[in-house]
């Protein structure tokens, strides 16, 4: 009797000797991971972001994102603009006449307004509400014009997925994770002015 | 730029050609502006200021850390309501505001499930920086189930807590069919492990089906695959969280070896059976006849038998692998797309496929292409052999465990499998008998 009860305590201890020797096996497996990965880690957050330098306009931002309308919305730096009365981001090519009517613009939401400024100068800017994304004034700009209109992901809107379902399909590998603290990728000269 | 010279140049020219790239460097740089400025900034006669490029700002990093500080506090408080309150809805109320608030809110991003594929990231690919916030998510929950079990699952991840709250005719599931599909997490763990080394991209998020409930997202088919498992999870309890989750199989090692887990009776059980029946997730186990079903000799030498097959599985498992691994690589976009473009290229179209003109358009050649693929192919065989023999031993380790026998004087609970639910609490008598105590 008192054998079996000793052999079922050294069973036991058997046991609970494995349990403690795994528990710490594992414990310190998912340290040493999460060590490892400290090294390579930063204490600010990541958010996604486009380079407008990359960016070819394939339209894909304005319908890959899981928000609808897209996060992505069209930026306009005024710094590098050349204020044409013929805007090739405004208009389509080539438009039956430089005026606000619907068949001469390119951009399908009328997001675009254009102001008169001075002889022969108008000011182009967007109404980020109507936006939805999709390029085409960018691209316009960017074949005629300046290049002063460009695609960015707006961090008001942008829900920050663990993996950005556009830049998977972004054919120009132009999307990248960027400091949260300075989200956005503005175009050189864009940023000079503010 | 080298297309567009070399079109001008025929082949041999290379001098000519590098010539004509300084001249164009030389003018650019030279020129005030970038040659992509057809137009100089207009000098305006009138008072016009040029505005400034305004965007929205982003959100405050504060949030980056209440969520994770949201996350140790709800840990903590389903953890004290598994082990010390034993209430089961207490569990419940604090699973809903996990649900609205991790899940509609903050919309599910990010999670300790998709956290696996940064960490891994993380490892994998030096030019990845992961923040420290994930690294929390991803570990935090880990500790807690070392510590008390899955208390994570139980009310903290929106996803159980929206399945949790479908469990209507929960039934049990045979044995053999419940262990063969608790196999399947280790399968996608593993496969997308290797997808994000090979980055190939995340494929926990792609496959993710209630991240769209969260945000009234628009992937219909997301919505759909969502919209069946929350269907079967009326009959069969939690069905992401047993055979999908690739974050379980991590809870389930830890929650094996926690120090403290929650226990079905708060006392001495006396086997009455009533606790097995209230178990969603087919996680008790009842007690076994005192006699061992068969002679000892015959499951030792059974034993023996399959200590002998795991590494003739995991070796097969793994030579196996790396030949599927070849074939996986094709689901790598950019291995895909050089096939595409080869293809077109020898068949001489100018019929492009979408993403091989876009690909055509932007400023990448087909020389990085060409080495990109082929570091990711060698990956892929490389990681396909790793993951092949991974799901083997997995295999292998399953079959000895569901081979060996071990007396249970009374009803268990599987810490594996538990998810701390606390379903069972309220259907133990003893309980019950304790409660009374209590309250005379």
């Amino acid at each position: 009797m008192a054998e079996a009860d000793k052999e079922k305590n050294n069973n036991l201890s058997r046991r609970d000797f494995l349990r403690y020797g795994f528990r710490a096996i594992i414990g310190l497996g998912a340290l040493s991971v999460a060590g490892h990965t400290l090294f390579s880690s930063k204490s600010h957050d990541m958010v996604w972001q486009l380079d407008p330098d990359k960016c070819i306009q394939c339209g894909r931002c304005a319908t890959r994102c899981v928000l609808s309308p897209s996060a992505v919305k069209c930026v306009h730096a005024f710094a590098i603009c050349g204020y044409c009365d013929l805007c090739s981001g405004y208009f389509r090519q080539p438009p039956f006449a430089l005026d606000t009517a619907a068949e001469n613009r390119l951009c399908p939401t009328s997001a675009i307004k254009r102001t008169y400024v001075e002889d022969p100068y108008y000011e182009y800017t967007i109404d980020q509400s109507l936006c939805i994304g999709c390029g085409k004034c960018v691209k316009g700009c960017g074949s005629f014009g300046n290049g002063s209109l460009f695609l960015q992901v707006m961090h008001d809107r942008c829900v920050n997925c663990n993996e950005c379902s556009i830049a998977v399909t972004c054919p120009a590998k132009a999307y990248t994770r960027v400091p949260a603290h300075s989200p956005y990728l503005l175009k050189k000269a864009a940023e000079g002015s503010g | 730029m080298r297309n567009f010279v070399t079109c001008f140049f025929p082949r041999g020219s290379k001098l000519l050609t590098i010539v004509l790239i300084m001249i164009l460097f030389g003018v650019i740089s030279a020129a005030p502006l970038p040659a992509e400025y057809r137009f100089p900034r207009p000098e305006f006669k009138s008072e016009y200021e040029i505005p400034k490029t305004e965007v929205p700002a982003a959100t405050p990093s504060i949030y980056e850390y209440l969520d994770l500080f949201v996350l140790v506090v709800l840990l903590s408080i389903v953890s004290y309501l598994v082990l010390k309150r034993r209430s089961r809805l207490g569990i419940f109320i604090i699973s809903i505001f996990s649900l609205i608030y991790l899940g509609f809110l903050r919309r599910g991003c990010i999670c300790p499930i998709g956290s696996i594929q940064n960490v891994t990231l993380a490892i994998f690919d030096s030019g990845y920086i992961i923040p420290l916030t994930v690294i929390g998510f991803f570990l935090l929950p880990l500790i807690y189930t070392l510590l008390f079990g899955r208390s994570f699952c139980a009310g903290v991840c929106p996803f159980g807590a929206l399945q949790d709250l479908v469990i209507l005719r929960p039934v049990k599931l045979p044995a053999w069919l419940s262990q063969t599909l608790g196999l399947f997490p280790y399968v996608y763990l593993g496969t997308a492990v290797l997808f994000t080394a090979t980055g190939s991209g995340f494929l926990i998020c792609r496959f993710d089906p209630f991240v769209e409930i969260f945000r009234f997202g628009s992937r219909v088919e997301m919505l759909i695959f969502g919209g069946i498992l929350l269907i079967i999870g009326i009959f069969i309890a939690r069905p992401y969280c047993r055979f999908l989750c690739p974050y379980s199989v991590l809870l389930r090692l830890f929650s094996r070896f926690a120090i403290w887990h929650g226990t079905i009776t708060p006392a001495e059980c006396v086997n009455c059976k009533l606790c097995h029946d209230s178990c969603p997730v087919d996680a008790i186990l009842p007690s076994t006849p005192q006699a061992e079903p068969e002679s000892r000799s015959r499951g030792v030498k059974r034993l023996m038998l399959l200590l002998i097959l795991i590494p003739l599985l995991t070796g097969g498992g793994a030579v196996l692998g790396s030949q599927l691994g070849h074939v996986m690589s094709y689901l790598n976009s950019d291995v895909r797309l050089q096939t595409q473009i080869n293809r077109e290229n020898t068949t001489g179209t100018e019929n492009y496929s979408e993403d091989s003109s876009f690909f055509r358009e932007s400023r990448q050649t087909e020389e990085q292409l060409a080495e990109q693929v082929a570091t990711t192919k060698a990956d892929f065989y490389t990681g396909g052999f790793l993951l092949g023999g991974f799901i083997a031993l997995v295999f292998a380790l399953k079959l000895i465990s569901l081979s060996l026998w071990r007396k249970r004087d009374e009803y268990e609970i599987d810490k594996a499998q538990c998810v701390s639910c606390g379903r069972c609490f309220e259907y133990c008598p003893v309980e019950a008998q304790h409660k009374r105590a209590k309250d005379d």
